[in-house]
């Protein structure tokens, strides 16, 4: 599985053409309590850069851009009842959607962990 | 000035401590040109005697319900208010609040709001209500822009039973929003083919029952078919007082269901302000506009309430909120949760009654006369009568002079549309047997 | 004097000795004066009524088959029960009538009571909007007087008087400004507006509303709008400018002139928001100052009460530009008739923005305001509130932080109505702006306005308004300084905690948007 990240916090775990979106760790900390996330459903195509989800605390709503296109092929429906899901484990159990990746080229450009590191340290 | 409480020798220690000579400097921001150092040709204050003085000479000028025989309706409805509901509005603490933002010190506005939400979707028989609009017509504007974002349709299908004002509102919405409406020609007979509209474009249809011209109609077979092509059902209900006699629209499948609800505390104020009531499905819910309140703790555990779900609205959201509305109705929507609660259920059951019943009897009076014609199959507690070959503008004009108020002549709403001949007329609890008289009487005389 | 012979086996006139007046958990949970008042639901039934209601004629039912056959659900009170539940209720609000209630941008100013009662006179209060309009002339000429003074103390050609709040009035304004462009052959030209990051959230979403992108303008570093960054963004794409004067950090724009010339030279309109007019209003007029469209808010400036969220009223002042696409309906004079004007076929307007004519109960009460007032005590108010905002400012800036780094020493340049602070004064203290405002709650205080404008780090917007006097003032510093230096001293016990004496403690606010609970259900059986 490779890891990357945008510098707006989004993150793609891909598995072969599978890849697994959600907001990173360190976006989970930065918005607080998570109340809600609103997913698209399964069959729904977007292209890399497109508003694929919301996620709102209590005093913000963040969009989330998808750094990678493709068609949902499943959402986390835990975050529906459970939006503290995200809170719990941003990069693990409260990941968003996974998607059929349509172009594996979409991942080039974005930040390697190492990357991503170095961009939120900053 | 008895509001200004400074003085002079205040004012003087207060900009010593600021470090100016006079009041002039802290306006020195504006430009010297456009300072204004002259009066504007207006008067000086007034006395409280003077104001009250002026407001009563103002006031006798017009032509009070409570001087007349009443039957004016069309989206607003006189009913009795009882006192109590006049004192409790006007407790400094309710009175004199701003909207909750501090919980803490709030709770009062906060648990009536919740108790308000509580009524308004019982009244309605749907899932969640939020905690007010302005007015019955602007939430229909809403309704149908909350319709588009859910569905992600800009298409509306506008039924000719809804009131004309708020068509007029929706068609404004629509028309700087660059959104279609597809509106229906206006129909006393409330018999209108909105099935064969309907396509993938659509994102709503909206109808309202009891229509403008007071027709009652269930429209479960129309849900179904609006759900068919994944379109929401928006219900509009004007009198709010219908709903303790009628089947609601939630049991009929309506997606929205906004209507007006001065009839309930508020009164008739001259067309405002009123208290728009809005409800919608849980599916919904995160598309509805407007404050909306819910139960949580506080650190103690102790129940309390909270505006929530704000991150819907304009000062988060900004660009991207829901709507741009910022207030509620806040005092209305007390005055209708205080009223509705002196209510309860057998009260409102009664006073619906009460309306219904006495609209009947004089339906049935008034289609007795020659000329006189009640267009309507059902109703609640408004018709709609043919006065054959009489224009009704003119002879509700003539009877006002007799202190009859008629009602509404159905061509001050819809000009050149060839309803000159129509008058809709309301009835509530608060028409007497006299009132019946005089209406009867005076319509005799103006149609023969 | 003989002891013997007076009663000295009554009450006690003293406390009574005892070894400690700690307080102790009541058994009901009450306080005193402050008792925990269940929800209706909890206290009513639904047999229950507090209204005697004559018994319905006899008729037989024209409801077809649609009769509400199933329960509502609704419960009632009888009518001494309704009076205590909802008076219990109020008893839980802090209110303009009982305290400082300084939310800057809110303009929470005294509500006279003379207001309410002509309100409630009956010609106003009860009647019918669909009346003749020759039996509510008296309504329209007070209509017309409010829009008189309107204008003339705005310099404006006309007022739209329909609106229903302050955002519906920016609606209103931006749909005119709109339909001057369509009018002008720019339909769908002219696609943005340009709003300064310090504006209320509503302007952008008024904006969006009339189908226009926003364009942010940054905030120069003295809180004002640079005329250099509108000349710019400006281009034949942008429709209007949308300006908060005085703006949202309590401060006038003073290079708005030169920005209405430049939004004007580039056939674009200016759109004022009036949140804070009282601060100008008898000293300058918008419309001198180039402004298009401006709302009044007569709930902030006109003192109609604010009734726990609403309901306002959002007049919207006109220029001679825009004056002719007004919504309907709109009064016009014919001698001695005024007519309402109420479809557009006909003339320019751009269309209805509400059924009826807008909030008459508010036009009452604002009018009687600004009739007690006069012209002269219109400009007093201004001055004092004014005065009130620079007195507090001067009075704080050593201990806390002016938003503004001109205003650090001495004074320099003058707030309007508000004094806007930012939390570095904080720093370090573990308290944050919101705990430093729950604090302020003990004291007895309603907090200001809280992180807004976004532009002034954890802000603090203080609007005292013209009611308060300087007792009530001085008192208000007095405690604000103790709180800083309270804060400072490493007391924070006192902050992270508040509300302590409130009727609730603080509120889980994340609970509340997790798991919405939006109405009462019963309890399953």
């Amino acid at each position: 599985m490779s890891k990357y990240y945008t510098e707006d916090h989004e993150y793609v775990f891909v598995k072969g053409d599978i890849a697994t979106l959600g907001v990173s760790e360190h976006a989970q900390e930065q918005l607080g309590d998570v109340v809600f996330v609103e997913l698209p459903e399964v069959g729904v195509t977007f292209e890399k850069g497109d508003e694929f989800a919301v996620v709102e605390s209590v005093k913000a709503a963040s969009e989330v851009y998808a750094p990678v296109g493709g068609v949902v092929v499943e959402v986390n429906s835990a975050l529906e009842d459970a939006p503290a899901t995200v809170n719990e484990g941003a990069e693990s159990v409260g990941w968003f959607v996974k998607i059929k990746m349509a172009n594996p080229s979409d991942v080039e450009g974005l930040l390697n962990v190492e990357a991503y590191g170095a961009h939120i340290a900053d | 000035m008895r509001y200004l409480p400074h003085s002079k020798k205040n004012r003087e220690a207060m900009l010593a401590t600021i470090g100016v000579n006079s009041i002039d400097d802290l306006f020195a921001e504006i430009p010297e040109s456009v300072r204004v150092t002259e009066g504007f040709g207006l008067p000086d204050h007034a006395t409280e005697l003077e104001v009250d003085r002026y407001f009563r000479s103002q006031s006798a000028k017009n032509l009070a319900a409570s001087e007349a025989a009443f039957f004016v309706g069309g989206g607003a409805y006189r009913h009795h208010v009882p006192e109590t509901v006049n004192h409790l509005i006007q407790r400094s603490e309710f009175l004199t609040a701003y909207t909750p933002y501090q919980p803490e010190i709030s709770q009062g506005t906060l648990q009536a709001l919740f108790e308000f939400q509580t009524q308004v979707a019982q009244l309605y028989d749907m899932e969640v209500a939020n905690a007010s609009m302005y007015d019955g017509s602007t939430g229909t504007g809403e309704a149908v822009l909350m319709a588009h974002r859910a569905t992600k349709r800009r298409k509306a299908i506008v039924s000719g039973g809804v009131h004309p004002q708020y068509v007029e509102v929706i068609e404004n919405l629509s028309d700087f929003g660059s959104h279609q409406v597809v509106k229906l020609p206006a129909n006393p007979t409330g018999v209108e083919d909105i099935i064969s509209q309907l396509d993938k474009e659509t994102s709503c249809v909206v109808v309202q029952t009891p229509n403008f011209f007071g027709e009652l109609s269930d429209f479960t077979k129309l849900a179904e078919a609006v759900h068919a092509v994944k379109a929401l059902l928006i219900v509009v209900v004007t009198e709010v007082v219908s709903l303790g006699a009628v089947k609601a629209p939630g049991a009929m499948g309506a997606d929205i269901v906004v209507g007006e609800g001065q009839s309930i505390g508020v009164g008739l104020n001259f067309g405002g302000p009123y208290v728009g009531l809005f409800a919608t499905t849980k599916k919904l819910l995160r598309q509805m506009p407007g404050r909306v309140c819910g139960e949580t703790v506080d650190a103690d555990g102790k129940r309390g309430f909270v505006l929530t779900m704000s991150t819907r609205e304009q000062h988060i959201r900004r660009e991207k909120a829901t709507s741009n509305i910022c207030t509620n109705a806040g005092l209305c929507t007390l005055a209708f949760t205080i009223h509705m609660s002196l209510l309860g259920e057998v009260g409102l059951r009664k006073m619906a009654m009460a309306s219904h019943n006495a609209a009947v009897v004089l339906a049935e009076r008034l289609a007795k006369i020659d000329g006189v014609e009640v267009l309507n199959t059902s109703f609640f507690n408004e018709f709609t009568v043919r006065l054959t070959g009489k224009n009704a503008n003119d002879i509700v004009n003539q009877l006002a002079d007799d202190k009859i108020l008629a009602g509404v002549p159905v061509s001050r709403l819809l000009p050149d549309a060839g309803h000159d001949e129509l008058l809709l007329i309301a009835v509530t609890e608060t028409n007497s047997d006299e009132d019946f008289d005089r209406l009867e009487t005076a319509l005799k005389g103006a149609v023969s | 004097m003989s002891a013997d012979k007076m009663n000295n086996v009554g009450r006690p006139s003293t406390p009574n000795a005892v070894a400690s007046n700690e307080a102790h958990p009541t058994f009901t949970g009450n306080k005193a004066l402050q008792i925990n008042e269940p929800l209706l639901y909890e206290v009513g039934t639904p047999e229950q009524t507090g209204v005697d209601i004559a018994d319905p004629r006899k008729a037989t039912s024209r409801l077809g088959d649609l009769a509400r056959s199933e329960p509502i659900g609704l419960h009632g009170l009888s009518e001494p029960e309704t009076m205590r539940h909802y008076v219990r209720l109020s008893q839980k609000n802090f209110a303009i009538d009982s305290g400082m209630y300084p939310l800057g941008s809110c303009t929470m100013k005294h509500n006279p009571r003379i207001n309410e009662k002509v309100a409630r006179l009956p010609g106003f209060a009860d009647t019918h909007p669909l009346q003749p309009q020759h039996t509510v002339q008296g309504a329209f000429e007070v209509i017309e007087t409010l829009a008189d003074w309107l204008m003339k103390l705005t310099g404006t050609e006309a007022v739209a008087m329909s609106p229903k709040a302050g955002a519906h009035g920016e609606l209103c304004g931006m749909m005119a400004i709109e339909a001057a462009h369509r009018a002008a052959g720019n339909a769908g030209k002219r696609t943005k507006v340009l709003i300064p990051e310090s504006a209320h959230g509503t302007n952008p979403a008024t904006a969006v509303f009339v189908g226009y992108q926003v364009q942010t303008i940054k905030t120069r570093e003295d809180g004002t709008v640079d005329p250099q960054a509108i000349k710019e963004a400006m281009s034949d794409e942008v429709a209007a400018i949308m300006l908060t004067n005085p703006n949202t950090c309590g401060l006038f724009e003073r290079d708005i002139m030169e920005i209405a010339d430049i939004v004007h030279a580039g056939g674009a309109y200016f759109y004022c928001d009036g949140a804070n007019f009282n601060a100008i209003m008898g000293r300058a007029k918008p419309g001198d100052l180039g402004v298009d469209a401006m709302h009044i808010n007569l709930h902030k400036t006109f003192s109609t009460p604010h009734g726990g969220g609403g309901p306002g009223a959002g007049p919207v002042v006109l220029s001679k530009a825009l004056a002719a696409f007004a919504p309907v309906p709109f009064a016009k004079r014919d001698g001695g008739n005024i007519e309402m004007v109420e479809h557009k076929e006909g003339t320019k307007s751009f269309g209805r923005m509400t059924a009826f004519h807008g909030q008459m109960g508010m036009n009452t009460r604002a009018l009687s305001y600004i009739l007690s007032h006069g012209q002269d005590g219109i400009r007093q108010a201004a001055e004092d509130c004014v005065l009130n905002a620079n007195y507090i400012k001067a009075s704080l800036k050593d201990v806390m932080s002016p938003a503004f780094e001109e205003q650090k020493e001495g004074f320099q340049r003058p707030a309007m109505h508000e004094a806007l602070f930012h939390d570095g004064f904080l720093e370090g203290t573990g308290v944050s702006t919101l705990d430093f405002a729950k604090a302020m709650i003990d004291e007895g205080f309603h907090p200001m306005t809280m992180y807004f404008p976004l532009v002034v780090h954890g802000a603090m917007l203080i609007e005292p308004t013209e009611s308060e006097s300087k007792a009530s003032l001085d008192q208000f510093i007095a405690t604000m300084r103790d709180l800083t230096l309270s804060a400072k001293a490493g007391e924070t016990e006192r902050f992270l905690g508040a509300p302590f004496y409130a009727p609730m403690k603080r509120m889980d606010e994340t609970l509340a948007a997790r798991k919405p609970i939006l109405k009462w259900v019963p309890a399953p059986q």
